[in-house]
Order: C-alpha cells, then structure tokens, then sequence
C-alpha cells in the first residue's frame, strides 16, 4: 500500500518557484549577491570620504564657531602656508619612510629563512609565529614599549651594565616602536615573495658563476620588489596615520595627532582638510605600489 | 645563498626577530602578575593583585562586555557583506569586478585616521549621534576584506564544476548554495569572522573617532595609563586584550592551515 505524500508546506513551494526563477536569470542572482556588500561599501565608506572631502573645503566661521557651507580653498592654503603644519607633515611622511626602509631591511633574513632555508614543517610553525603577534592587540604592544623606553623600564636596565642608556620616549624610540609594530606586516608578503621564485632561478644564476652577494642584488631583490612594495603599504600607511603610538611614547606632533586635536570642537573643516593630505599621499602611493606590482603580491 | 656560515647567520637573525616580536608582549605579561603597582623594571614579585583588582573594576568590566558585543555585530556584518562580494567575485564575470576587489582593501590600505575622520564627520555633518552603532559601522567596513578574501581563496581552489554538477542533477539555487557551496566555505568564512572579531576587538585608532562616549577595551586603556592608579590594572587588560585576539586568530589559521589566506589585505 502506498501512501500519498504529504502536501509540502507553501512556504517551501514558493521558496522553489524562486529558485526556478532564479536560477534561470544569473544577472539577478549576481545584482542580489552585490546590492548589499557595494551598497554598504559605497555609503558607509567612499560616501564617507565624500563628506570628508565636501567639509575639507567648507569654513568654520571664527566668530560663530559654526561650519559654513561655501567653497573654499582657504583650509588647504593654510595647510600649505603655515610653517608647523608644512613641518608636521614632513616629519610624518619622513618617519613613514624611514619606519618602511627599515622593517623591509629587518624582514629580510627572516623571511628568506623561512622560505628558502627552513624544513616546511618548521615554516609553518614560522608562519603562525610571525602571525600572532602581529593581530595581537596594537595598544597593548605600543604601551608595553612605553614601559619599555621608560626611564627606569626594561631597555634602560638590560644596557645599564654596558654604560649604555635605551633611546628613551624620544624620535628615535618612536621609531623603534613603529619598527617593531609593523614589522610582522612586512615579514608575511616578504616571506610570500621569496617562496614563489622558482630554486631554479637561483641555481642558474649560480652555474652562471654568481656568488651568493651578486645572485641576491641581480636575482632576488629584483624579482621581490612586488612583495617588498606590498609590505611597505602597510608599513608607509599604518605609520602615516597613528596617533596613538606616537601620543603613548613621545611628545611630539605627527599629522595625526593634529587631526585628533582638531577634531573634537575646535575645528571639523581644518581636521578634514588635514586627513585629506595623508589620504591623497596614500593615494600617490597606492598608485606608485601599484607600478611596482604590489597588488599582484597582496 | 648557501654555505654554513650563511646558514646560521640566517638561523640566528631569525631567532633574534621572534625575541624581538616577543617580548614586548612577555613584558606585558611580567607586569600584569607584579606583586607592586610600580612600573620599574624588574617587577618586584609574582601576585595576583591585579588580576583580582581587575576582575573588581566595574569600569573595566563594562569595556570588555561592549567590546566584545561590538566585535560580535561587526564581525557578522563582515561575515554576511563579505561573503556575499566573494560568491560574487569568485563566481560571476561582470564589469566593475576589478574595482571590488579594490575598494574592498581600500578601508585597510589607507590609514585608520583617514576612515575614522570620515566616518565621524559623516555622523556630525548628518546629525547622527557617534556611539555603538558607528563603531559596528566602522569596524565592519575594515572586516570585510578578511572574509572576503578567506572565501575567495577557497572558492578559487573549489572547482565551480561541482556546483554546475549539483545543478545538472536537478537541484535549484538554494539546494546547490546548501549542499554544496556552503559547506566547502563554511571553515574559510569562519576563519573570516574570527580574524574580523580579532582586528574589531582591539582596533582603537578608528574607534577613538566613532566612540561618542561609549568605552571600548582599548579606549578603557588609552584612557587608563596616564591615570595613577589604574595603570596597573591597564597591564592586565593589555593580557585580556592579547589573549582575545590571538586565540581567534590561532584558530583561524587551523582553519585554513591550508590556504594560509590569514595575512591580513
């Protein structure tokens, strides 16, 4: 005896039509998959740099406190125009490149290490080793080197029996500190970079009679310059954009820290304008990494 | 390369970095147990003090709770807007494909600063009130690469074949989305959301800027070091704050040991 099938609830009947309907027009499918991700990317972000932007030329009116909706140019020329500004920015733009040539100087060894020399099983290990701490906690490790640089901190203590005193909160501990924070973000493309050259390329280079030096300037370093310019986004623009690093360990103003002080009451179009500056230098080297193939690297 | 010499020079720039990347975060730890509320070092003796002052701190308490409820909504908005922009990218040909691929790194590649200021002039120029909402806003907007490039890397290594199978042997959208994408996915979007929950968790450059005067963790302890007698309890709730991004992430690169797509961008 058979029994007849139960009906199927509507719900799962219409849920199949749409299915059916679906399944048949991929455009819809593809315009249902996008609306919500390109939807959120383009109000919540670039509709965000737009209103950036759009403050970046109003004015704040200096007898009312109120912004002003008129275009102007005036929060740019005062950028360009005053000196503490024009140094601030330098200073900034300098330490973002000194912090990037010296973590891609540091990453070297051991990335090549870990993609040329270790066992796989030890290259895993390596991998998650370089990994954890760099998603561990910013604002943790940023504050443990200000107990680090401390007068009576750690670095001070381990050189004190050599005659030897730590950089303290100054310039140069900040850019210890910015060194050490990014350094992880340069290690991984890096390491990426030199696993894919092929070993037949280094032992080529090698039958040819190159040594080990001529091999890495004419062979290596030319064939990792997409990696390098990938870590070095990080680095540059990480750098370019703290404020909290540089206000944990030194005293001294870097661009974002003029930003954080504008922002709060005294004036919103003047701190626009200031975050538009290291976002269109991020922009120029977004374009020139770009050059370099660091997106085919990422 | 090669040579002994070469070879454990190598060995030894490479044990130097891991102590270099290490022990900041071990000193961290050192103090967090400090029998004494000073920060010299050496630390004077191993205690728990701070540990229970911590745990008795009701302003300390309340910034782990949000941070972690924040990290849970922005890691979900991650996790649905990002997969969706992946099964999208992975498996479909349409113009403007590049281009989301790129705006989608974009909240990542340039500096916090510049997505914190815009977000924040948004709201004051919109008259939305700053707080929990434009954090999950913020934080979400910067999650959705990490899923989004976790479920990229898998869906490029799964053949499309196998859902074209599943198609062909009868089974509508939904059952093929069920049956078969989902579950080959399933461990890369986890690792996604976990990786978000991590980065949302102790991001303060962007939240700083979005707060109002909601206190996050890492607000609590931007807020907590100058303070003289909080600092001490601020190297316990460093300890919290390592421990909830590193274990997420631990699991996350188990997840995908295989593709290795946990680098961030």
């Amino acid at each position: 005896m058979t029994v007849a099938p139960a009906e199927r609830p509507a719900a799962a009947s219409v849920s199949r039509r749409v299915a059916i309907w679906l399944d048949r027009r991929p455009r819809v499918r593809l315009a249902l998959l996008l609306a919500a991700p390109v939807g959120w990317l383009v109000v919540m972000y670039l509709g965000a740099l737009g209103v950036l932007f759009l403050n970046s030329v109003w004015l704040r009116d200096e007898f009312t406190g109120l912004v002003s909706r008129t275009l102007s140019l005036d929060n740019f020329i005062e950028i360009a125009t005053t000196p503490i500004y024009r140094t601030v920015l330098l200073r900034t733009v300098g330490m973002a490149a000194a912090v990037t040539l010296t973590c891609a100087v540091l990453a070297f060894p051991i990335a090549y290490f870990m993609a040329r020399v270790a066992s796989p099983r030890v290259r895993g290990l390596l991998v998650v080793a370089v990994l954890m701490p760099l998603w561990a906690s910013y604002l943790v490790k940023a504050y443990s080197w200000r107990l680090i640089l401390s007068e009576d901190g750690l670095l001070n203590w381990l050189l004190a029996p050599i005659g030897l005193r730590g950089p303290g909160q100054t310039e140069i501990g900040l850019w210890l500190v910015f060194t050490y924070l990014w350094l992880p973000y340069m290690i991984l493309p890096l390491f990426a970079g030199l696993e894919r050259i092929p070993s037949s390329v280094l032992e080529a280079s090698s039958d040819l009679g190159a040594r080990g030096g001529t091999t890495f300037r004419r062979v290596v370093f030319p064939l990792v310059i997409p990696a390098l310019a990938a870590g070095s986004i990080f680095t540059f623009s990480l750098t370019l954009g703290d404020y909290v690093a540089p206000s944990l360990i030194t005293t001294t103003q870097f661009i974002g820290n003029l930003i954080y002080l504008n922002f709060g009451a005294p004036n919103l179009p003047l701190a626009a304008a200031l975050s538009v500056v290291p976002l269109l230098v991020m922009l120029g080297y977004l374009a020139l990494a770009r050059r370099l193939g660091a997106f085919e690297a990422l | 390369m090669s040579g002994r010499g070469a070879r454990w020079g190598l060995i030894a720039a490479t044990v130097g970095t891991l102590v270099f990347i290490y022990f900041p975060l071990a000193v961290v730890i050192a103090y967090a147990f400090n029998s004494s509320g000073s920060t010299s070092w050496p630390p004077a003796g191993f205690s728990l003090r701070w540990v229970d002052a911590a745990l008795a701190n009701t302003g300390l308490r309340d910034a782990f709770v949000t941070s972690v409820a924040i990290a849970f909504g922005a890691s979900a908005v991650a996790l649905v807007l990002g997969s969706l922009a992946a099964v999208a990218v992975a498996r479909y040909r349409f113009f403007g494909r590049q281009a989301i691929s790129f705006v989608v790194v974009f909240p990542i590649a340039l500096p916090g600063i510049v997505t914190g200021m815009a977000l924040s002039t948004t709201f004051a120029t919109t008259g939305l009130p700053l707080g929990l909402l434009a954090i999950v806003i913020g934080h979400a907007t910067f999650c959705v690469v990490l899923v989004y490039n976790n479920v990229v890397a898998r869906m490029r290594r799964v053949s499309r074949s196998l859902e074209e199978a599943s198609s062909d042997l009868g089974a509508d959208t939904w059952q093929t989305f069920r049956r078969v994408t989902f579950p080959t996915v399933r461990s890369a979007m986890l690792a996604g959301a976990l990786l978000a929950f991590a980065l949302s968790f102790d991001e303060v450059i962007v939240t700083i800027f979005t707060a109002g005067g909601v206190q996050t963790l890492p607000i609590w302890i931007f807020r907590s070091f100058r303070l003289a007698n909080q600092v001490a309890l601020v190297n316990v709730a460093g300890l919290a704050a390592i421990l909830l991004s590193v274990v997420p992430v631990y699991f996350a690169s188990r997840l995908t040991s295989d593709t290795g797509a946990v680098a961030r961008g």
